[in-house]
């Protein structure tokens, strides 16, 4: 049960900069997911709070002492690599109990804890066996064993669902979600550029985007409520379909005019100064529908693809712009064929207004 | 159009060979160049060990390459005196063998009164105007020196004759050569420079490319350039120098400047670029995250070195512990230098290239000598070849 | 006899010991003298965190960098003045040495030579491994031929001497040739020769010696570079309709172009060194002198320091270009860091 708060933390390498100020408190017993696209310092992140790679600039502090210079092993830290970083000459029980060796803990109590780990994590039968033969779940079993032994204050994951197959993913997933509970709700800190993992997963999640924290929230405040152009198309998939529009009115009757389209009511905060301003208008695939009389319609176009998934169906509109045809997540019974020409539609309330900046406008939330 | 019609007959005519038949003749040519290649890299070393086993006067006059034929070494005997004669059949006889009473299976193959008349007389005819008589000889050694009148010749002459041995093969050689020309002696010699000078630098080298390889402190890439520009660093540079310091350490101890201690500290040093490179190549292969996670379980780098890197290196340990073992076994020059070239202390190859020197000629030596001086390094070899490549590859710089 | 051995497993024992006992040591000293104490403030633990991860990596590298220093780094700058010296190195004579070695007819035939072994055995070395990789990548027995022609690697150069001498080993006209070479050439009908004593041809039977060995070498480093050529890539010329040869000669060649160059650099280093084959076969007698025996000549027969240090001098410029050619790439590998 422990904090973590990073204040202002930076990270560079000679001039590059991976990470340009971190602000972040992570509460007791919170389970933060950090995602991003690669590349955007959520794994630097990760690593700075490990003590595997040195903060240039700003804190870290765990249960309130800043630990910056500390060194890994006392930081009360356990981490899970993605590459399960099993130590290959080692049986399962040395894996677990190296750390607890190096604490120079009694024999009996090793014993005790390695094998109480094992029960739960169900790897009591290879305790003697070497990791190369375990399969991909089992090791990833002995992974986490492996920082339940030493019982820190926080967990660190860094992608460690990404060397396993789709099936076996979900599993260890459910069985990550339980080991929350199971350590009665440890801090943990969990690193995926899968955003399945985040929303299932997480408390709250931290978009990271080129070094600088996008949004800190809930999985539904990100989905519902995305604060800016970058996590609304990063949240969600397909992605939020955006199109250039302008303000056509804002106020109490809020209207919005996609480029290349007729105006449309959004149920959005946009103040009345920002009339005739630039903005971006923006819809979820899965909020659209096909109009039946068509005098609703947001947006008008010839079906490019159909692409169907069983469950689903999805649509490749041509609305005007080729290179960026607008998505539409239908039922799986939709008839609409290669071709045609629809019409789709959304409630105002599903309708997401972004300013020239990127920024969002708040929006009536009645979800 | 013209010149579609004119080729064509020609091309029909020649018929030529279907993809299927080039292949399988490219095939064909294939195996017999990998073969001849094959012959030619491997009759030297065969020549070597046929001849060490070779009875020595049948490798001195004949082609190891015949030796499982009998060969031919011409020799000479006397007849008995004319005094022993005896008649038969109206005639003056003298017989007997010129084996004299141990024939060993050997057997004649031609014969004369003189040394290049051998050739002409096989077994079993006659020279008609042999000191007065006819003289016949047998496969077996069997003469008869017959004369319708009294034979009358002075002491007792000689027949020239060349004698056909089976091929007879001996470890006589090997007891020689190991014994009476010291081989033995070198071997344990060999022995002595080379298992020390093989596990010392091992543990130093470990310690230096773990820290180039996973070790972050300033003046790294320095010492990552300066082990890979002493890799080729010529030995030639080092020699007199040291000799200098060599000398002057013994003088000041007042022991003596040649030794054994000399000798694995220098194969020790030359050994270390090398094994540093070669180590540091194969360390920082290895999986970053698990070093980090030793980091993490709170491994110091002590530790991690003895408990992560040592055991997992292993591979790279015996490719090196081969290269050195044979780089110092197969070394005349710093043991030459070193250890200088007394008989109580030289290697093998500064045996070998004495033997050279004086036994020149003592084919029966030199190759038992040279087999003995391979036999370790070729065992080594090809049991323990799949590290000994692995080492190879790693140690080329790439 | 087996004291002597012994000796030496003791020896080892010892090196091995006071091995351990120094890094071992010097660890435990480090942590000790740094180590954490109770009550000491955080900033302070950590300061003595840093230090000693500064201070260890030279611990770690100190016995291995002594080694490198007094054994190689070292003599080379001795080496370098001794060049500059008289006989006995101890009068300065400037450049007398090198105008010695440029003016001196033994000194030229061995540089001229070197250059001849230069060019010849990395060259056949390379062609002869390529073609046998090639060749052994492609029937069912080429693992065992490539082990067979592998092995001469693990022989030294005297034991490859005293086998090849005996190739070219010569009896008198009329007695039956023992030596395959005379063997072979009576056999077509020619006078036997003392080939080691004809001058020009008998240095080429020396570099056969050097090619015996290294073919071996070059055939492994090409095999396995052969074997990284994508797959694809050949399929896709047979696609396009190549033959064997141009496969080889378009596709393969240059993806190993790389390989190639480190496997021809490499043994001329080696055959920049030689000194063992000549010093066995004809000790540089019968004009197949070459640089590093002439060294070794100058200096523990003749004893002349100086002009022995010039000779290594002149041997260590011939290396240098693939010295910095060796560290630059390294470098850019590494890095600098």
């Amino acid at each position: 049960m422990s904090t973590v708060q990073i204040n202002g933390l930076h990270k560079r390498y000679g001039n590059v900069e991976i990470l340009k100020g971190i602000n972040l408190d992570i509460k007791s017993g919170e389970f933060m997911v950090f995602v991003g696209p690669s590349g955007c310092g959520k794994s630097t992140l990760l690593r700075c709070i490990a003590g595997l790679e040195t903060i240039s600039d700003g804190t870290l502090a765990i249960d309130g002492e800043v630990v910056n210079l500390r060194a890994p092993s006392r930081r009360g830290i356990a981490m899970v690599f993605q590459s399960y970083a099993l130590y290959p000459h080692m049986s399962v029980f040395d894996n677990m109990a190296y750390a607890l060796k190096l604490q120079k803990l009694p024999k009996d109590q090793i014993k005790a804890k390695v094998g109480a780990a094992a029960e739960t994590l169900r790897l009591t039968p290879y305790l003697d066996r070497l990791p190369k033969a375990l399969s991909g779940g089992q090791r990833q079993r002995v992974a986490i064993g492996r920082a339940i032994v030493r019982n820190p204050k926080v967990f660190l994951f860094d992608e460690p669902l990404s060397n396993l197959d789709a099936a076996l993913r979900v599993a260890t997933r459910i069985e990550i979600a339980k080991l929350h509970e199971r350590t009665s709700n440890a801090t943990m800190i969990y690193v995926t550029h899968d955003q399945v993992e985040a929303m299932t997963l997480a408390d709250r999640i931290v978009v990271l985007n080129a070094g600088r924290v996008e949004q800190v929230g809930s999985p539904m405040e990100l989905y519902h409520r995305p604060a800016n152009l970058f996590v609304a198309r990063f949240i969600g998939s397909p992605a939020m379909n955006t199109v250039p529009a302008i303000v056509e009115e804002g106020g109490a009757t809020p209207r919005v005019r996609p480029e290349g389209h007729n105006a449309v009511r959004v149920d959005v905060a946009i103040p009345a100064g920002a009339k005739g301003q630039k903005a971006t208008f923006g819809v979820r695939p899965e909020d659209l529908t096909v109009s039946q009389g068509g005098n609703d319609a947001i947006f008008r176009g010839k079906v490019e693809i159909v692409e169907q998934l069983g469950e689903l169906t999805l649509l490749y509109v041509d609305c005007g712009n080729p290179a960026e045809p607008v998505l539409a997540k239908l039922p799986g019974d939709a008839t609409v064929k290669r071709g045609d020409v629809v019409a789709l539609t959304a409630p105002p309330s599903a309708l997401h207004v972004f300013d020239a900046d990127g920024k969002a406008y708040a929006r009536d939330m009645k979800h | 159009m013209s010149t579609i019609a004119t080729d064509a007959p020609v091309a029909l005519g020649q018929a030529a060979p279907t993809p299927r038949q080039r292949i399988k003749v490219g095939r064909i040519l294939a195996h017999l160049a990998l073969l001849l290649f094959v012959a030619l890299w491997t009759f030297p070393t065969v020549g070597l060990l046929v001849s060490s086993v070779r009875d020595r006067d049948q490798l001195a006059i004949s082609g190891w390459w015949t030796s499982l034929a009998p060969s031919v070494r011409l020799s000479a005997a006397r007849i008995g005196p004319a005094s022993g004669q005896t008649q038969e059949d109206g005639k003056y006889v003298v017989k007997g063998n010129l084996f004299g009473a141990d024939a060993r299976g050997l057997s004649i193959e031609g014969f004369g009164a003189t040394n290049a008349d051998v050739r002409a007389h096989p077994a079993g005819s006659t020279i008609d105007d042999f000191n007065g008589g006819s003289l016949t000889v047998q496969s077996t050694g069997d003469y008869t020196l017959s004369s319708p009148t009294q034979l009358a010749y002075s002491g007792q002459p000689r027949v020239y004759f060349g004698v056909g041995s089976p091929p007879r093969f001996t470890f006589e050689n090997y007891r020689d050569v190991l014994a009476a020309e010291g081989i033995g002696q070198s071997f344990i010699n060999s022995l002595t420079v080379a298992i020390p000078a093989t596990v010392i630098p091992i543990m130093i080298a470990a310690f230096a490319a773990y820290a180039l390889a996973w070790m972050r402190f300033p003046g790294r890439g320095f010492v990552v350039a300066l082990v890979v520009g002493l890799l080729v660093v010529p030995l030639q540079m080092s020699l007199i120098p040291l000799l200098f310091l060599y000398n002057q350490i013994a003088h000041f101890f007042g022991g003596e400047a040649k030794g054994y201690v000399g000798v694995w500290l220098a194969h020790t040093a030359f050994g270390l670029p090398l094994a540093i490179y070669l180590l540091r190549n194969y360390m920082a292969g290895l999986p970053r995250e698990i070093m980090e996670s030793a980091r993490v379980d709170g491994a110091s780098h002590f530790k991690t070195f003895t408990s992560m890197v040592l055991p997992l290196s292993f591979p790279a340990l015996a490719s090196f512990a081969i290269f050195q073992f044979l780089w110092i076994w197969n070394d005349l020059l710093v043991a030459l230098v070193f250890l200088g070239a007394q008989n109580d202390r030289v290697v093998l190859t500064g045996r070998l290239v004495n033997l050279l020197g004086t036994r020149g000629d003592h084919w029966e030596l030199l190759t038992a000598g040279a087999f003995v001086s391979i036999v370790v390094p070729l065992t080594v070899f090809f049991a323990l070849q799949r590290y000994f490549v692995r080492g190879l590859l790693a140690g080329s710089v790439k | 006899m087996f004291q002597q051995i012994l000796a030496a497993v003791i020896a080892v024992a010892i090196a091995l010991a006071a091995c351990f006992a120094y890094f071992w040591g010097t660890n435990w000293v480090l942590d000790r003298l740094l180590m954490a104490r109770p009550g000491m403030s955080d900033a302070a633990l950590t300061r003595r965190d840093t230090l000693r991860s500064q201070v260890r990596p030279w611990l770690f590298i100190g016995p291995a960098l002594l080694f490198l220093v007094v054994y190689l780094v070292y003599p080379v700058f001795e080496t370098l003045r001794l060049s500059l010296y008289d006989k006995f190195g101890t009068r300065f004579v400037g450049l007398d040495n090198y105008v010695w070695a440029l003016t001196d007819d033994t000194f030229w035939r061995s540089a001229l030579n070197n250059v001849g072994w230069l060019l010849i055995v990395p060259a056949f070395s390379t062609a002869f491994g390529l073609i046998i990789a090639t060749l052994a990548d492609r029937l069912w027995w080429g693992n065992i031929a490539k082990s067979l022609i592998f092995a001469p690697m693990a022989i030294s150069f005297v034991g490859a001497s005293i086998i090849w001498k005996f190739i070219y080993t010569y009896k008198g006209p009329g007695l039956e040739q023992i030596g395959v070479l005379n063997a072979i050439v009576t056999a077509l009908g020619f006078p036997p020769q003392a080939w080691i004593t004809v001058p020009y041809l008998n240095s080429f039977l020396l570099m056969i010696i050097l090619i015996w060995i290294q073919t071996g070498f070059a055939m492994v480093i090409l095999s396995a570079a052969l074997r990284g050529i994508p797959e694809e890539t050949l399929e896709a010329a047979r696609i396009d309709g190549a033959s064997e040869f141009r496969q080889f000669f378009d596709i393969m060649i240059p993806q190993i172009w790389g390989t190639i160059v480190v496997v021809w650099t490499t043994i001329t280093i080696t055959v920049l060194k030689v000194f063992d084959i000549v010093y066995a076969m004809t000790n540089g007698e019968f004009q197949t002198q070459v640089l590093a025996n002439l060294m070794y000549r100058w200096m523990f027969i003749s004893g002349d320091y100086g002009r022995g240090s010039t000779i290594a001098v002149i041997i260590m410029l011939a290396v240098l270009p693939v010295m910095v050619w060796n560290i630059r790439r390294v470098r850019a590998e590494v890095g600098t860091a």
